[in-house]
């Protein structure tokens, strides 16, 4: 089910300010890539255009490409909902859709597709997705309770086996455990590791022991001022990026002697 | 005398410690504007009890007096006179909503997720210069310019869907009929329904519709998962207040249709249900005595008919505050 | 380079079948024709407004079926959203289109300099103008103006300075209630409050005020009341701290701070009630004559004079038709300057603290 993401001169737009500029790279199937780096250096911005949500901003548009074993998403004739099918994504707040229950979250997306389904089959792509996300067993006894109700950390994974009960190919996860308490992160970060063995996970991350934790792969972007283009400084192996970076700018942020 | 003396020693900036701070006596300068601003307030609410107090003495007449009088002086008794124009003000109400709804909450749609963001405001003016329209004018157009204009369609919907009741009977030759005092009605609670429903959906959280568009629903998909059971409460409520204008709008009623006191489902014959408001505007400059009073009670009728339906409004506005509050 | 020649070689399976946008514009225009064709042979004869009806019904399922079949479900069912959507727009056009133009091509030949310089004593078919409503108009909205605005200036400072407990909570509520009452049942109550206080039949320009007060009030307020909510606590608290009695406080910080806001919706508030006709027909009455005196006889305002003109017309309707039409052209005249100067007021002035 997981696919390879190949970058080619990617450059992303808000009107006429450019917000990264010229990112090219590999993302491994079956791997978490995590993306680091400051405050406003694009890493967001970047992971937006893997399905294509960047554009949804007025004003906002790409250029470069972005291959999905071999097929630009940005391609003539590519309909973004198709792209965004496949890769699945989880955002920074939580945000379970406030008047639906646990269950019709769950089944949101993959109801677009399948107006009739199966009573069954509703009910095993809900607990299989629910079971993913390690919150099958807190709220197996409430499912038709609103998904609001629920705590925060509860929330993300709730939106996190939203995204999965998809079943894409990739997913990608904006801040994931930004507005969480710390217990609430690391069951996030536990289930990333789980999710790896059948998604190609990107997360993007303030995070830097979270990187480190949950990835195999680290990418670091930058940015030289305020109103300058975000890039992408280095991207390698986690272990090689904590330890022995390429790159002096790399190396300073990791260390703390950024600025 | 002593208390002006006493303020204007009190102005001074120095701390007065002989009055605890809790205990200091009011300024006869605060005294007075706090008066005022409280007389005010106060104020509208004499008003409102006068509104319904007079309105309550002048209708007495034509409630109390017996029905044989009112009989014989050729009124008829109230409750069997206003029942066939409360009809009216609720049927031709009815169809108002019915035409006004969708297409005010489309329109709200285009402004807010559709048409481009500059020019979303300026598109937002153009619908409320419906609103700045006074409603004598939409009279004057709905019976100079509408009724002609849809007089051949009316005959068009008799002569093919005239099985239908609201289209049956022997169709109007002017136009003039409640369905064109529906469409004129229409037009003038739009902008009302629009602009409150407007706001409601520009207000969908950024979150959510992004939820729903990373789960790979196109637009519309989008604004039915996350913008319009956001915005439920938001449409009910602007469409009660469109409700309670077009119940007591009375130009535009009283220009167009010529109504007759009948209770009927039929829309476009000359004998359609007259409204209260209209009644009311086309009796009253020759009215006298008993027949004054008469008009005065309807008046009271339609007052508490808008105040049901308002009231209903505001609930649901409220409850709908509370709901927005607690997420 | 390599990646693109990979691309090339399969269908990308992400693509969705598209109608490409001529079509659109195809069906739209032979929608039209078609509508055209329909209106001129099996209809009344052409007219605009019909075949654009005809095309809309003839379009929308055309494009869903061809794209239900190019594009899938859903992508129809998103376009058809789009051309709804999109069509109520238009739709609601129609009629403010004819009706600005109605009343600019029937309003404007009457539009003249008598219009505006003559009643209509002893004028029976051509001629006449509108002086007397005019003035009417002025009076009466000026009388209401200065009812309203201190009583719905004071309540608001109420509401959002002094009000606590049961009044503030009634009076939001009763303010509610006004704001919703159907403005004939505003002309009856100022009939009825002449009719016990002076006697029945009193109409004058003084009961015609009163019933605007009633509809003008509850606006005052509100708008009021949003506008001082909005000052920021920061600035009277600044102020007391100077030792600056609190009625001094709202005269000069909390009200000069809100004064753009509220002048402009004051004025918007009169926009509003200018327009006003059912309330005036019944508290004013008619008169064909110029009265000036607001506390006696029937006075003529311009939305009646509308009415009047268009209601008992005499035997030539074609003058009372026209000059129905400049009445109205000047009413909205009025209503669009009024709202004009309110928007530049509330933009040019409003304070620099924003929200």
């Amino acid at each position: 089910m997981s696919k390879r993401i190949e970058v080619n001169d990617l450059n992303c737009f808000y009107g006429k300010f450019k917000a990264v500029e010229d990112v090219s790279m590999t993302i491994q199937p079956r791997s978490v890539t995590a993306f680091i780096g400051p405050s406003g250096c694009g890493k967001s911005t970047f992971l937006r255009t893997l399905n294509r949500m960047h554009e949804v901003i007025p004003g906002a548009y790409v250029e470069g490409e972005v291959l999905i074993d071999g097929n630009n998403l940005y391609g003539p004739g590519v309909d973004p909902v198709n792209v965004r099918r496949q890769v699945g994504m989880v955002f920074q707040r939580p945000n379970p859709f406030p008047t639906m229950s646990i269950k019709d979250n769950v089944l949101a997306g993959y109801r677009l597709n399948k107006e009739r389904m199966k009573n069954s089959e509703a009910e095993a792509l809900l607990e299989k997705s629910l079971r993913s996300a390690n919150l099958w067993e807190e709220v197996k006894n409430r499912l038709d309770k609103p998904g609001s109700g629920l705590s925060g950390g509860q929330q993300q994974r709730l939106c996190i086996a939203r995204a999965i009960a998809m079943q894409p190919e990739v997913l990608l996860m904006d801040e994931p455990c930004s507005a969480l308490d710390p217990i609430s992160t690391l069951a996030v970060e536990d289930l990333v590791q789980e999710l790896k063995e059948t998604y190609t996970i990107v997360i993007v991350t303030h995070n830097m022991q979270q990187a480190a934790r949950v990835s195999d792969e680290t990418a670091f972007f930058n940015i030289a001022g305020t109103g300058a283009p975000g890039k992408l400084i280095e991207m390698s192996s986690t272990e090689k990026i904590f330890s022995t970076p390429d790159i002096k700018a790399t190396e300073d942020y990791i260390t703390g002697r950024f600025g | 005398m002593t208390s002006v003396t006493q303020s204007t020693r009190e102005v001074t900036p120095t701390p007065t410690p002989e009055h605890p701070v809790n205990k200091a006596r009011e300024r006869i300068g605060d005294r007075v504007f706090s008066g005022l601003a409280t007389g005010s307030g106060v104020t509208i609410l004499l008003i409102l009890a006068m509104v319904a107090g007079f309105l309550l003495v002048q209708a007495f007449p034509a409630l109390a007096t017996s029905p044989a009088e009112l009989e014989a002086k050729g009124y008829g008794q109230f409750w069997s006179w206003i029942l066939p124009f409360a009809w009216g003000t609720v049927y031709a109400s009815f169809w108002a909503l019915l035409m006004a709804v969708p297409v005010a909450i489309g329109i709200a749609l285009f402004i807010s997720h559709y048409a481009p963001r500059r020019l979303a405001s300026s598109l937002g003016y153009v619908i409320d210069l419906l609103a700045a329209v006074p409603s004598v004018v939409f009279g004057l157009w709905g019976s100079m310019v509408l009724a002609p204009a849809v007089q051949p369609l009316y005959l068009w919907l008799n002569t093919y869907l005239g099985w239908i009741p609201f289209f049956s009977g022997q169709p109007s030759g002017t136009g003039r009929t409640l369905l064109t005092a529906s469409i004129v009605l229409a037009v003038m609670i739009l902008p009302i329904i629009t602009s409150l429903s407007r706001e409601v959906f520009l207000q969908t959280p950024v979150l959510h519709q992004e939820a729903a568009l990373a789960l790979g629903a196109t637009r519309w998909e989008m604004i039915k998962m996350a913008v319009l059971p956001f915005g439920r409460a938001g449409i009910v409520s602007s469409v009660m207040l469109g409700l309670g204008r077009a119940l007591g709008e009375t130009m535009a009623v009283a220009m167009v249709l010529s109504g007759a006191p009948v209770i009927t489902l039929e829309i476009l014959t000359s004998q359609n249900p007259n409204t209260i408001a209209a009644v009311i505007a086309q009796n009253f400059p020759e009215a006298y005595g008993l027949k004054t009073n008469q008009l005065i009670a309807g008046g009271l009728t339609l007052f508490v008919i808008t105040l049901v339906v308002n009231s209903i409004a505001r609930l649901i506005v409220s409850r709908y505050k509370e709901f927005s509050g607690a997420n | 380079m390599t990646a693109l020649s990979t691309t090339t070689d399969k269908v990308n399976p992400l693509t969705a079948g598209q109608l490409p946008a001529y079509v659109t514009w195809a069906a739209l225009a032979g929608a039209l024709i078609v509508g055209g064709l329909l209106d001129t042979t099996l209809l009344s004869g052409f007219d605009p407004g019909t075949t654009a009806f005809a095309a809309a019904v003839i379009y929308l399922p055309v494009i869903y079926l061809l794209s239900r079949a190019v594009e899938g479900r859903r992508r129809a069912a998103d376009r058809l959203a789009t051309n709804l959507v999109a069509g109520a727009f238009l739709l609601a056009l129609l009629p403010l289109i004819s009706l600005l133009w109605e009343t600019l091509s029937t309003g404007l030949p009457r539009f003249d300099a008598k219009f505006f310089s003559w009643s209509m004593r002893n004028v029976i078919g051509a001629g006449g103008g509108a002086i007397h409503a005019l003035y009417g108009t002025l009076i009466v909205t000026g009388i209401a103006t200065l009812i309203s605005v201190p009583i719905g200036l004071m309540t608001a400072i109420y509401l959002v300075e002094y009000g606590r407990g049961a009044l503030a909570r009634g009076i939001t509520f009763f303010v509610d209630v006004m704001t919703g009452i159907p403005s004939i049942v505003a002309g009856l109550f100022a009939y009825a409050l002449m009719a016990i206080v002076f006697g029945p039949g009193t109409i004058n320009g003084l009961a015609g005020s009163l019933a605007l007060s009633v509809l003008m009030i509850p606006i005052v307020v509100r708008a009021t009341e949003e506008l001082l909510r909005i000052v920021p606590n920061e600035l009277r608290e600044a102020s007391y701290a100077l030792g600056v009695p609190k009625w001094r406080t709202i005269i000069s910080v909390v009200l000069p701070t809100s004064i753009s806001g509220i002048v402009s919706g004051v004025i918007l508030a009169i926009a509003r009630i200018i327009g006003e006709t059912a309330p005036l027909m019944i508290a004013a009455g008619f008169t064909n004559s110029i009265n000036t005196n607001p506390f006696a006889n029937p006075m003529m305002t311009l939305p009646v004079y509308v009415y009047d003109q268009y209601a008992h017309p005499g035997v030539q309707r074609e003058f009372y038709t026209e000059r129905a039409w400049a009445g109205a052209l000047t009413l909205i005249v009025l209503v669009m300057v009024l709202n004009l100067i309110g928007r530049f007021i509330a933009q040019r002035f409003a304070p620099k603290t924003g929200r």
